[in-house]
């Protein structure tokens, strides 16, 4: 399904941020992707099913969960993190701010797929 | 007879966001923080957690995994690292006291590298529309006396200033303005969020279409007609209704946040909330002020515009301040692989840039100073352990209206933990050796 | 103990009374001795002018409203460098210096102490933050008053000693050397988007006059002892016309003062000593300001004098800035500070074929030359407001030479110069009198004794200039003038050479000047207490957070004053 995705701060996040970045609270809080209910359904995804998310730069698997503040069909939130960083251009088209907002994304359901703890996320992406 | 530990400390300062409240109360008894009141949820859980998974030696990497050392081995590593490179970046410096930007600059110019800070991933795109336009601004209590209409744009401080519309606007209580009924809060969002439920009028716009609906909002102060019947998802006469109130009120404010710099149009988003602004100063008193996101980016911002006249995405490898946004920006740099070191403190950008820049980040050797083990620890060649601004140690920061203020301990630091600003500076004697050596 | 010797120079110390007499100076730790030993290291100042390091009263160069400044003009910044030195640091011009550079740009010129004339009190620290930042001179700041909350409602109540009191515990806690005001009572309502006129007008909201804040804390001032007479921006800068508020202004305080010494500064007078009603017909006011300064001793001005160049604009006044900004069309910045002021940026040109630039330029140079004391008159740019400080040489060739300005008359809008009595002008400075209007004079002014002068006791603060004043015309020579005073020879700080031929060679750290003015237990406390109470109404900041400690200070000077209440 083809959506925008939006990453952001989120309260969940910001916790996790000063708990601990390797903590199970960051890692429920921050690799996750909301979307709207009525997208959860055509994606036929349950809750606590991974998803996974893909853009031109590349895909990574997180958790589903449903919008926690004003869902909206098409439109998919994703806390500030390395997960969603995972997806995110670094084109700053000469500002020096990459898109963090409104880039084009494509969602599927990606129930057998593992979602990543931090350690292997890191290792994975300097592995190249 | 029982000695009482505990003790209460008045007039904390909260080392989290941008609103750096003042007014904490913590409790301590036995040199642990054991209560934090009149703070937010967050800062209750930075003081209360903040010694969770922390690191409590220097690391240095040895066949790819980090090992204890000492802390003069990590010194000399780190400064040797940095003297030999051709072209080190440093960055961070949002999380952390003025005292350590001030080294960290003076640092940056003797190994000649670029030092930048988290502004370019978040409030870059502000300074450089202030660059073109200017700004039309104030210190947070002239909102909380006079102002009646208070926006908020891409801005969602109920998650990430928690305490700022209470403090400072809608929910506070002026000197002209008593209460909440004496005031008009808007919010401008492509969603729904839990601060648009605290307005009395949301407005939702498509994601985007800052750009479009500013544009529409210029003309129809000016009194232009609006041609298109729907702007950015904004019927027309909702734009219209929203100019009229602006032009109407006595004393507006646009609080805005990183919904408008992180979207398309970037820089040109702010150009035209600026503008916007402006033009209504001809009307009413208008103010427009950007959200920042932690609690010494504006710090950051102010040192380095002092010390080399640009505030963040400062080259120094000519020998003389540089500043090109687009040119000479962390994401830029790092992405193009021009960097061969690094430098971080008080910043995890491995978790907070994309992937591009974190894969060339974990090619070049990485020097960490922060606290807490984070995705940029993990590919470190050094880390330094260091002392909290605002907990364990104190500092200067300026509040996200550029008010300075000082911190204070309010416990000590676990034994053997330096400061940043002392890790800096001994980094910097070492450097400094090594260059007049050569 | 470290001895110096300054030997055989042509000496400039006007307040001893030496106008160019061969004599020799000695130095003994930091402060100017009667004698050294053979050990001491010598300056061989033969064919050398020396005079005490120079004394800015009046120079815009740390604070918010400057770091706002720099933030808005990188552009200002991409054509003016310096380079890092192992010895200096690097950094950026061009008429908002960064800090390190503003320190060394001023050893250069032969200064040793700068005063930032006006800074928030709520955002004070950040002046002193930079200010701990601008390596070599001595500092202080000016905090602002006159448009608080906290003033103006004492003396609307008429609680004068309680407004004192109040100033001097905001002194305190600011480390603030002097009292500034800037259009008092305008601010305020310029923060409401409107403008006062004239020294009558009311204030909104608070029920009194310009002329009541200026004569109130005129008393105030006088009450504490401070130092320095109160520092004063008047109204109507906005005005086309405003000399005759100028004069008001002046006059409002007559006959507070007694023994003859002066009660008010007026600041950068250039820019209020217009005449006119429109921009069409603006003309110079200097005459007839120079002329009530004349005969009233109880005045001192500054000048800030223009110089034809691009330039930055920055005041606290922000209704003026918008004004500027609407004239030129150029960007701008505001900044409204609660409860207490506000500030304003516009980058302008001054242009000398624009009519007013041309008369703005006349104004304040006739200022300086109808004005009979040059102990009452100081030469300053209001930097970077007129243009930055490195041109104090160019300004200084003007007073000093009728044919220099002559060269520059000539090639000014013809209208201005038509309607301009400089031409007519004959009097040119001596370099005694440019001593006493850089230094000597500004120092008297500041109530700074042991600076400006070159008596046993004073600090060595020393700046010898490769010009010899038996061999130079200055009226003829000008070029030669403005060449030895851009770059020093040497330049002496505290007894320590710091700048040996244009070029740094050490850099100490600069003391920062702030005044403690002792008001008796009783009184403070009661104000004190008071002050608790409205703190936290009016602030964002608790007041306990707000005030200072001198440890913030890189090196701190304490001055101790005992009040009269």
């Amino acid at each position: 399904m083809k959506v925008t995705l939006l990453s952001g701060r989120s309260l969940g996040q910001a916790k996790g941020k000063v708990t601990g970045k390797f903590t199970e609270e960051y890692l429920r809080n921050v690799a996750v992707c909301e979307l709207d209910p009525e997208d959860l359904k055509s994606l036929g995804i349950a809750l606590g099913q991974n998803v996974k998310v893909t853009t031109k730069t590349g895909s990574v698997v997180v958790r589903a969960a449903v919008a926690s503040q004003a869902a909206r069909r098409g439109v998919v939130f994703m806390p500030y993190g390395p997960w969603v960083n995972m997806v995110i251009p670094s084109e700053t088209y000469g500002t020096g701010m990459p898109s963090l907002k409104g880039i084009e994304a494509e969602v599927t359901a990606a129930p057998n797929e593992k979602l990543l703890d931090l350690r292997s996320l890191v290792g994975h992406m300097a592995r190249g | 007879m029982m000695i009482l530990s505990k003790k209460i400390i008045p007039n904390v300062i909260c080392t989290f966001c941008g609103a750096t409240c003042d007014d904490l109360q913590v409790t301590v008894e036995n040199g642990k923080v054991l209560n934090v009141r009149s703070g937010c949820s967050t800062s209750l859980s930075k003081f209360v957690n903040y010694n969770v998974e922390r690191y409590l030696t220097p690391l240095v990497k040895k066949d790819g995994e980090l090992h204890e050392t000492s802390y003069e081995d990590a010194i000399a590593r780190s400064a040797e690292i940095l003297a030999n490179a051709k072209y080190p970046i440093l960055y961070g410096w949002s999380s952390t006291s003025n005292e350590a930007s001030r080294a960290g600059l003076e640092l940056a110019e003797w190994v000649g590298g670029v030092i930048d800070n988290t502004t370019t991933v978040c409030h870059g795109p502000t300074l450089l529309g202030v660059h073109d336009i200017g700004e039309v601004s104030a210190s947070l209590g002239e909102i909380r006396h006079r102002a009646d209409l208070v926006i908020y744009w891409g801005s969602n401080p109920v998650h990430s200033h928690p305490h700022h519309v209470m403090r400072y606007s809608a929910l506070s209580k002026g000197r002209f303005r008593l209460s909440r009924k004496d005031r008009t809060m808007v919010v401008v969002d492509v969603r729904k969020t839990d601060t648009a439920k605290l307005a009395d009028q949301f407005i939702q716009i498509e994601p985007n279409g800052d750009y479009e609906l500013m544009c529409a909002l210029r003309m129809a102060v000016r009194g232009d007609d609006l041609e298109q019947d729907v702007i950015a998802g904004v019927p027309a006469e909702r734009i219209e209704e929203l100019a009229d109130l602006m032009i109407s009120c006595q004393f507006g404010v646009i609080f805005f946040g990183v919904g408008l710099t992180m979207t398309q149009g970037r820089h040109r988003n702010i150009d035209v909330a600026l503008s916007l602004v402006r033009d209504l100063n001809a009307r009413t008193k208008f103010l427009i002020m950007p959200m920042r996101g932690w609690y010494n980016v504006a710090g950051a911002n102010q040192v380095s515009a002092w010390v080399t006249g640009y505030p963040y995405a400062v080259d120094l490898s000519q020998g003389y301040p540089r500043y090109n946004p687009g040119d000479t920006t962390a994401v830029d740099v790092l992405a193009r692989g021009d960097c061969d070191a690094a430098l971080v403190v008080a910043s995890d950008p491995v978790s907070n840039f994309p992937v591009e820049v974190s894969r060339h980040l974990a090619k070049i050797p990485v020097i960490t100073i922060d606290p807490h083990p984070s995705a940029t620890t993990l590919i470190s060649e050094v880390v330094f352990p260091t002392t909290i601004v605002g907990i364990e140690t104190g500092g200067g920061i300026y509040r996200m209206d550029g008010v300075a203020i000082v911190t204070k301990p309010v416990v000590s630091p676990p034994p053997g933990l330096h400061s940043d600003v002392e890790i800096l500076q001994d980094i910097l004697t070492h450097v400094k050796k090594l260059k007049m050596g050569q | 103990m470290t001895e110096l010797l300054i030997r055989n120079g042509f000496v400039y110390d006007p307040l001893n009374g030496i106008e160019g007499e061969k004599a020799d100076i000695s130095i003994r730790d930091g402060k100017v001795a009667e004698s050294v030993g053979a050990g001491a290291t010598v300056i061989d100042a033969t064919g050398m002018m020396v005079m005490p390091g120079g004394v800015d009263i009046h120079s815009h160069i740390a604070g918010s409203k400057v770091n706002a400044g720099r933030i808005l003009r990188p552009e200002d910044h991409e054509k003016d460098v310096e380079r890092h030195t192992p010895i200096t640091r690097a950094g950026t011009g061009h008429s908002i210096p960064s800090t390190f550079t503003t320190g060394y740009r001023y050893a250069r010129l032969g200064y040793t102490t700068v005063f930032e004339p006006a800074t928030p009190l709520l955002k004070t620290r950040h002046t002193h933050d930079e200010l701990n930042d601008t390596p070599i001179v001595d500092k202080g700041c000016f905090p602002l008053f006159g448009n608080d909350w906290h003033s103006m409602e004492y003396l609307q109540q008429g609680r004068i000693e309680e407004c004192a009191a109040y100033i001097a515990w905001m002194l305190r806690a600011t480390k603030g050397y002097a009292i500034k005001l800037v259009n008092p009572g305008g601010v305020e309502a310029w923060k409401r988007g409107r403008y006062l006129v004239g020294l009558e007008d009311r204030v909104p909201n608070f029920d009194i006059t310009p002329r009541e804040i200026v004569r109130g804390i005129c008393k105030a001032n006088q009450l504490l002892h401070l130092p320095h007479t109160i520092h004063v921006h008047t109204n109507d800068l906005a005005k086309i016309g405003n000399y005759q508020t100028t004069i008001d202004t002046m006059d409002s305080v007559r006959g507070l003062g007694g023994d003859n010494k002066p009660v008010i500064h007026i600041t950068h007078v250039q820019f209020t000593g217009r005449t006119g009603s429109a921009w069409h017909n603006v003309g110079s006011g200097a005459p007839e300001i120079a002329d009530y300064v004349n005969k009233h001793d109880h005045v001192t001005v500054d000048m800030g004098q223009i110089v034809f160049m691009d330039t930055t604009t920055m005041t606290a006044d922000g209704g003026f800035q918008y004004m500027l900004y609407q004239l030129s069309g150029n960007k701008w910045m505001n900044f409204d500070v609660e409860v207490e002021t506000g500030a304003g940026i516009v980058p302008y040109r001054y242009r000398r074929n624009n009519y007013v630039n041309a008369i703005q330029w006349g104004i304040g140079l006739e200022l300086a030359l109808l004005i009979k004391d040059p102990w009452r008159v100081y030469m300053t740019t209001d930097h970077p407001n007129g243009g930055d400080f490195t041109k104090y040489p160019k300004i200084i060739s003007w007073l000093m030479s009728r044919k220099a300005r002559e060269k520059s008359i000539a090639r000014i809008n013809s209208i201005a110069r038509n309607k301009l009595d400089l031409p007519d002008i004959d009097r040119e400075y001596t370099f005694s009198e440019i001593a006493v209007v850089t230094r000597a004079g500004t120092a008297k002014a500041l109530g700074l004794k042991q600076k400006g002068h070159l008596g046993v006791g004073a600090d060595a603060d020393v700046a010898v200039y490769n010009l010899n004043p038996t061999k130079i015309d200055p009226s003829r020579d000008y070029r030669l003038v403005r060449k030895a005073l851009k770059k020093a020879a040497f330049t002496v700080k505290d007894g320590r050479i710091v700048v040996k031929n244009g070029e740094i060679v050490e850099t100490p750290m600069g003391r920062t000047y702030w005044v403690d003015s002792q008001v008796s237990e009783g009184l403070m406390g009661k104000v004190e207490s008071e002050m608790r109470r409205t703190f936290t109404e009016y602030y964002t900041v608790q007041m306990d957070n707000y005030a200072m400690d001198d440890s913030e200070l890189g090196r701190s000077s304490r001055v101790s004053v005992k009040a009269e209440v």
